[in-house]
């Protein structure tokens, strides 16, 4: 048979393309829903790990449930809006944890590049933001976690910020990166890094929310942590996708502030209003704690 | 073609004819996967299955392949079996698979695949050419594994991730080298490992 002929050629080449399309089409299929698994479990792990740092009663190992571990500290997940509007809720698997909704690298790219059109000046934009919010109770301790998204020297990074109920400090930091310089601005995944985040606040009213410098560079202590010496761009390019993100949290990081400040009144309005019909008892605890207050 | 040595197959490309030490192939990755043992371990098995699986089917198909697209042929054989083995590294060992990134994709543009299929597979059977292909991949491994051992432990006090170098070294004053953990080191590390090679294989030196 003459294997040099363009006939034989070309049909040679169609059918040898084609037969390995297939082939990789079925693998890929057939592998989608394990590797998808293995992302959302990872972002589980890391929403777990910046909830739990500073409270340290658990520590998340290769062989820890982590599905069970999420939907049991979970409180709630929604995703808001640059204007701090709920915009919808997220599955938090109380009911099945295999149903567990989690906003992965993906969809924080997404995101990102909806901020970066938003700072190009296209600001209705915002409404059309979908940030992930997800509240955690750590051992009765109420944890926000938001994560943050940027460009590192070689590839994205990204973290994960767990704020205080004041809507500012800073209770656990985690981070993760595609491909840094290992030994230098990979060093940004350590707990060493990560630790010095824990008790700084953001900057609510600053022009710099957050800002991770060298140490002799400091103007805020209380905003800002140590840059990692040999790894400028990574590390500045981390502060700046911190700040990026943290400022369309704020709107709603500020509103959760003021709700959670204002939940004591909340509570003597709800022992208040059953006390006009069931009896003078119950109206004298509320008003007593108001006398308290 | 029929006095193919099988044993000379299987080891002379772990030792006397490897790939990276005396044909210089596959430096970039050897490089660039070695900070770690575990994703240089990972790394040398994709490698040897990549090489493996490719010169077995190259040599099947090696009396059917048009001379013309004969590279293209090669390439897109090579490709399928890397993407195979990214996707199944992502499903069954994602931490690794992230670790080793892209080079994994990379293994494509490796010269040891490529080189074995074209020097070796088309002009041979099956079965050593899947022999071939296995012992190239292997000794590439060997290598990659030698380098990891010394940067990991220099270079981060760990094996596997586990602490060797115990924490009274670190309080006594001792530190961990962090140039090593950089690609330069890796290089000057590969060049021990090829002097120490010729030396001892005197019949490598240049005149």
């Amino acid at each position: 048979m003459n294997t040099n002929g363009n006939t034989y050629t070309v049909i040679y080449s169609t059918v040898l393309v084609v037969l390995v399309a297939a082939i990789l089409a079925f693998v890929s299929m057939s592998l989608q829903n394990k590797q998808n698994e293995n992302v959302k479990l990872e972002t589980i792990t890391k929403l777990l790990s910046a909830a739990s740092q500073s409270d340290g009663s658990f520590t998340i190992g290769e062989d820890t449930d982590v599905l069970g571990l999420y939907a049991g500290k979970i409180v709630e997940a929604f995703y808001v809006d640059g204007n701090g509007k709920k915009v919808r809720d997220m599955n938090t698997g109380k009911e099945n944890v295999n149903s567990i909704e989690v906003s992965t690298t993906a969809d924080l790219k997404k995101q990102n590049d909806l901020i970066k059109q938003i700072e190009n000046g296209q600001t209705d934009k915002l409404s059309s933001m979908e940030l992930p919010v997800y509240v955690f109770d750590i051992n009765g301790k109420t944890v926000t976690v938001i994560p943050c998204y940027g460009a590192g020297l070689w590839g994205p990074i990204w973290g994960y910020l767990a704020i205080d109920a004041d809507g500012r400090t800073i209770d656990g930091a985690v981070f993760d990166h595609k491909g840094e310089t290992p030994g230098l601005g990979a060093k940004i995944v350590e707990k060493s890094f990560c630790d010095e985040f824990l008790g700084k606040t953001l900057n609510v009213t600053g022009e710099t929310v957050f800002a991770v410098v060298k140490a002799t560079a400091v103007t805020e202590p209380e905003h800002s942590v140590d840059a990692i010496s040999g790894a400028t761009i990574t590390s500045q390019a981390l502060g700046k996708s911190i700040n990026l993100w943290a400022k369309y949290y704020m709107p709603y990081l500020s509103e959760a502030a003021e709700a959670n400040a204002e939940v004591p009144a909340v509570q003597d309005n709800i022992a208040a209003e059953p006390a006009e019909g069931t009896g003078t008892a119950v109206q004298t605890v509320g008003t007593n704690i108001n006398e308290e207050e | 073609m029929s006095d193919i040595n099988f044993k000379d197959v299987l080891l002379k490309p772990i030792f006397k004819g490897n790939p990276v030490t005396v044909l210089v192939l596959g430096i970039c990755s050897s490089l660039a996967v070695t900070v770690q043992m575990k994703g240089a371990c990972v790394m040398a098995l994709s490698v040897i299955v990549v090489t493996g699986l490719s010169s077995f089917v190259a040599s099947i198909l090696r009396n059917t392949i048009p001379n013309r697209i004969r590279i293209i042929v090669q390439l897109v054989v090579v490709s399928l079996m890397v993407i195979l083995v990214d996707q199944f590294l992502k499903a069954y060992a994602y931490s690794v698979s992230k670790t080793l990134s892209v080079y994994v994709g990379l293994i494509i543009t490796n010269c040891i695949v490529m080189g074995r299929i074209e020097a070796f597979a088309l002009g041979n059977k099956p079965i050593p050419s899947l022999l071939d292909g296995l012992a190239n991949g292997a000794g590439y491994g060997l290598i990659l594994v030698v380098v990891a051992f010394f940067r990991e432990i220099l270079g981060s006090g760990t094996l596997f991730g586990m602490r060797i170098i115990p924490e009274s070294f670190y309080a006594a004053g001792y530190m961990d080298n962090g140039l090593i953990i950089l690609p330069p080191m890796a290089l000057i590390l590969l060049g021990i490992i090829v002097w120490i090679q010729r030396s001892i294989q005197k019949d490598l030196q240049e005149k």
